[in-house]
């Protein structure tokens, strides 16, 4: 492998590592915050992926726009959508165990893939990147790289800032962490802790549909692109260690390097690399990488 | 197991002995397919319900189960005596494996390890050659020993009730040993069991383990009667679906797997029925969504929490306590 | 006649990153005696009875049980080689009866995890120490029923009867009297007294009458560290007690 194509392969590594750092991120959010574990959290991975190859030409068609619009359309149906979905069903999971919570997520899994399946339909689609970001950067001589893909990784590490600027700068961060901490305490303070939850909730959902409909020029739209994130943002998470940031970001990290060289190099072994990579780590370190702090 | 529990299971296990006198061929092999998914179902219960260790990658086992009856059948057709011990072993060699690496965590970490090493499992079969790839691989003759010829529909029924049986007596035998009360503690209090003097890892390595070995039982006579095997029996929706049997029969019980794994199977049939629901049926699995959405938020100790329940309903609070063993209540 | 020392802690520490939990504590257990460990919250008691017991492993320091040293034993080690521990909420099972909790903690030091068709609750070693235990505990009218519906005080005799069962030689009870009323504490302290001989038992409380009625010893600890330890008469005279506790000199 020469030093350009090394060189691409990095930055795929990389691309693919922050996608899937900012949707564990959005994951670990909701039970950090509120213990909830959420399978369907894949879902709306899917489900941001689908809205950008189906708002498209309905956002072209009402407003004219383009790709930032149906990017901003998005976002705010999936906040809505997140608001509705705690309001009407999340919120009675907080205080159940986990085995129903994941047997009920499992369930709306089931649920919004059907939903796709009626209302979009069950192919496979590719989306183009906006015509502004689909140009190319020289690499070496003879390589050239994405632009677009450059952006997906702007777009994570944006986001990500963007959560921990909100959750250890701002006072709404603050009462979140409080919250997750001591829930009467913050309630008998007078704040409204099923707004903060709502809004909680609403936030990991809006991630994980960004993170859809922006990767999804880069990784096609197909229907178990869900589960199959969902997945591997578990071995994220496991990896990584439990309730660390900082094991998150770097398990992300080794496993886009894992997965991106592994099809490259060992294609056929490719799907079961990050699992021998887990188990590996588990040899080493049965609790992850890094405990919280 | 009092009278009325025990009067319920031999009259289950009658009715399945008559079954084949009544019903005709698709009978027969849709009951087999319940059976089996019963055995299933029971190794998740000595798992999750009995020592709380809530797995979502019980699928891994059944379908190596499975595939080492394809993979290690000669042409001619294996003995018994030998294909069925190497299918079971196969299993509960990964399940051990698998479980010394997953029980050192906890909880939800558990959870999503569990269905990891499930989904790694599932990638070997469906990537590599060895697992013969999205098409699977046809057994091509099925195993017999003796005068039991697993190709006949009706000796295979027979085995797999003996099987069932035979699975249903030892966790019933094995809950009430010193083993299976340790398991009980571990559930209700691990840190205690702890503080007393046991080590808990041992314990929940071997019930990992055995529950992954009955497993692989389920799914090698799930091989044998199809005949064929694809990388779906890996897959997690089946993780997720034997989950379901059992908080749909009830958690905790023995013959809640039993009864789980009946109303989940004819839920699934009437769910995909194109006579009930015409075009629409192939979104079964929209159906069942809902139903497990509403079967968890609404009867959360399963169907066999439902006769308490009318109970209450009709005689009053009172007359359910005495019906009821009344520790549960006081310990929710 | 030196009474024999059955648990010592030396110089045990515990840090979470800046902050020092238990700061290099020292005591010692004898047979035939009643150690009180007393200090206000967040003094360290908790964390310091999860050094000893083997819940947490220590920063530094050692623990010595009967005389081996047992600093990186598990606590399941621990607890087979003689060390009982009672915690401050019941950590009973509820959905069992009384008779099977104590029977269940007694099989800790009789397992047999091979019989498998045996009937556990009808092995008549384990069920003999079980009654026994619950016997000492006073508990021996309430044997069938579920643990569950016990009244608080008869929880708490249960969780110190599910100690009793595992034979111990060394006692840890975490505020064994905590929620309990006039008559029960005294029960209660009955059967401490009782106890003290032959076992050694660490006892952490609040309630200060009782602590000063039947502890031979005393250790005061503020902000992880002893200011205090010695008999009761030495630890209401001690300055340092009198400042930590009144603030005056």
């Amino acid at each position: 492998m020469d030093v350009a194509t090394f060189l691409v392969q990095c930055l795929n590594a990389l691309q693919y590592g922050l996608l899937l750092f900012l949707i564990a991120s959005g994951l670990t959010l909701i039970f950090g915050i509120m213990g909830v574990i959420n399978l369907a959290h894949g879902s709306f991975y899917m489900i941001g992926a689908y809205m950008a190859f189906a708002l498209a030409p309905l956002v072209a068609a009402t407003f004219g726009g383009g790709f930032f619009a149906t990017l901003a359309v998005g976002t705010v149906l999936a906040v809505l959508l997140g608001y509705v979905l705690e309001w009407a069903f999340f919120s009675f999971l907080y205080e159940r165990e986990h085995l129903q919570q994941v047997l009920m997520t499992y369930g709306l899994i089931l649920v919004f893939e059907e939903l796709r399946s009626l209302v979009v339909g069950d192919d496979v689609h590719g989306v183009e990147p906006p015509p502004l970001l689909s140009g190319t950067l020289p690499l070496g001589e003879l390589m050239t790289y994405p632009v677009y893909r450059l952006f997906v990784s702007g777009v994570c590490v944006a986001l990500a800032a963007g959560m921990w600027f909100v959750f250890t700068r701002t006072r709404l961060g603050m009462m979140i962490r409080a919250g997750s901490a001591n829930r009467e305490m913050v309630q008998s303070l007078g704040i409204d802790i099923k707004f903060l939850y709502r809004v909680v909730f609403a936030a990991g959902v809006a991630i994980a549909v960004l993170a859809g409909m922006v990767a999804a020029p880069v990784s096609s739209v197909y229907p178990g692109m869900g589960n199959s994130v969902l997945i591997v943002c578990f071995v994220v998470v496991v990896i990584g260690g439990i309730g660390s940031i900082r094991g998150a970001l770097l398990a992300a990290l080794l496993i886009g390097a894992v997965d991106t060289f592994g099809k490259v190099l060992l294609p056929q072994a490719a799907g079961v690399l990050v699992y021998v990579l887990m188990a590996l780590i588990l040899l080493w370190k049965p609790s992850g990488l890094f405990k919280a702090a | 197991m009092d009278r009325s529990k025990l009067a319920f299971v031999v009259a289950v296990f009658a009715l399945l002995a008559a079954w084949p006198l009544a019903a005709g061929s698709y009978g027969v092999d849709l009951v087999t397919k319940i059976m089996v998914y019963a055995i299933f179902a029971l190794s998740l219960e000595l798992l999750v319900g009995t020592t709380g260790l809530v797995c979502f990658g019980q699928a891994a086992f059944f379908g190596i189960g499975a595939y080492a009856a394809v993979l290690l059948s000669p042409a001619e057709g294996a003995s018994l005596v030998w294909l069925l011990p190497a299918c079971v072993l196969a299993a509960g060699v990964y399940a051990l494996a698998v479980g010394a690496l997953s029980l050192r965590t906890k909880g939800v970490y558990f959870i999503m390890v569990t269905l990891a090493f499930a989904q790694m499992a599932y990638y070997v079969v469906h990537d590599t050659p060895f697992g013969g790839g999205t098409d699977g691989i046809y057994l091509t003759a099925k195993p017999s020993l003796g005068v039991l010829d697993l190709d006949r529909a009706g000796v295979l029924y027979g085995f797999t009730l003996a099987c069932l049986a035979g699975t249903f007596v030892f966790l019933g035998l094995l809950l009430r040993s010193p083993f299976g009360r340790a398991l009980a503690g571990i559930r209700v209090n691990e840190q205690r069991m702890r503080a007393t003097g046991f080590s808990t890892y041992p314990y929940k390595l071997a019930a990992f383990t055995l529950s992954g070995a009955i497993a692989g039982l389920a799914g090698f006579l799930f091989a044998v009667k199809d005949g064929v095997v694809n990388p779906e029996l890996m897959s997690w929706h089946l993780s997720g679906a034997v989950l379901v049997m059992i908080i749909l029969g009830g958690l905790g019980h023995l013959r809640g797997a039993l009864i789980g794994a009946f109303a989940f199977a004819l839920l699934q049939e009437f769910f995909q029925s194109v006579a009930v629901f015409g075009a629409f049926a192939k979104h079964w699995h929209l159906g069942l969504g809902l139903t497990i959405i509403g079967c968890v938020a609404l009867l959360p100790r399963g169907l066999i929490g439902l006769p308490a329940r009318w109970r209450e309903r009709l005689g009053g609070r009172a007359f359910a306590r005495a019906a009821l063993p009344a520790a549960e209540e006081a310990a929710r | 006649m030196t009474a024999q020392v059955l648990l010592r802690g030396r110089e045990l520490t515990r840090r979470w990153g800046g902050l020092v939990a238990v700061d290099r504590v020292s005591l010692e257990l004898e047979r035939g005696s009643v150690h009180a460990v007393i200090g206000t919250n967040g003094a360290g008691k908790s964390t310091l009875i999860n050094l000893l017991s083997g819940e947490i492993a220590p920063s530094s320091g050692e623990v010595q049980l009967l005389g081996s040293d047992v600093t990186h034993w598990p606590q399941p080690k621990r607890a087979r080689a003689g060390l009982g521990r009672s915690y401050q909420r019941n950590t009973i099972y509820p959905s069992f009866g009384v008779i099977e909790n104590c029977r269940l903690a007694a099989q800790a030091r009789r397992q047999q995890p091979w019989g498998w068709w045996r009937d556990a609750a009808r092995d008549e070693s384990t069920l003999a120490a079980a009654r026994d235990a619950a016997a000492r505990a006073g508990l021996t009218a309430l044997l069938d029923r579920p643990a569950g519906l016990l009244s608080h005080g008869q929880k708490r005799q249960l969780e110190i009867a599910m100690c009793l069962a595992t034979a111990p030689e060394v006692l840890l009870l975490d505020e064994p009297l905590a929620g309990m009323g006039a008559e029960e504490t005294e029960r209660m302290l009955a059967l401490l007294a009782e106890l003290k001989h032959g076992h050694a038992i660490l006892l952490v409380e609040h309630d200060m009458d009782a602590v000063f009625r039947i502890a031979d010893r005393i250790t005061v600890m503020v902000n992880g560290a002893v200011i205090a330890s010695g008999t009761p008469d030495d630890v209401r005279a001690s300055a340092e007690v009198r400042t930590a506790y009144l603030g005056d000199h």
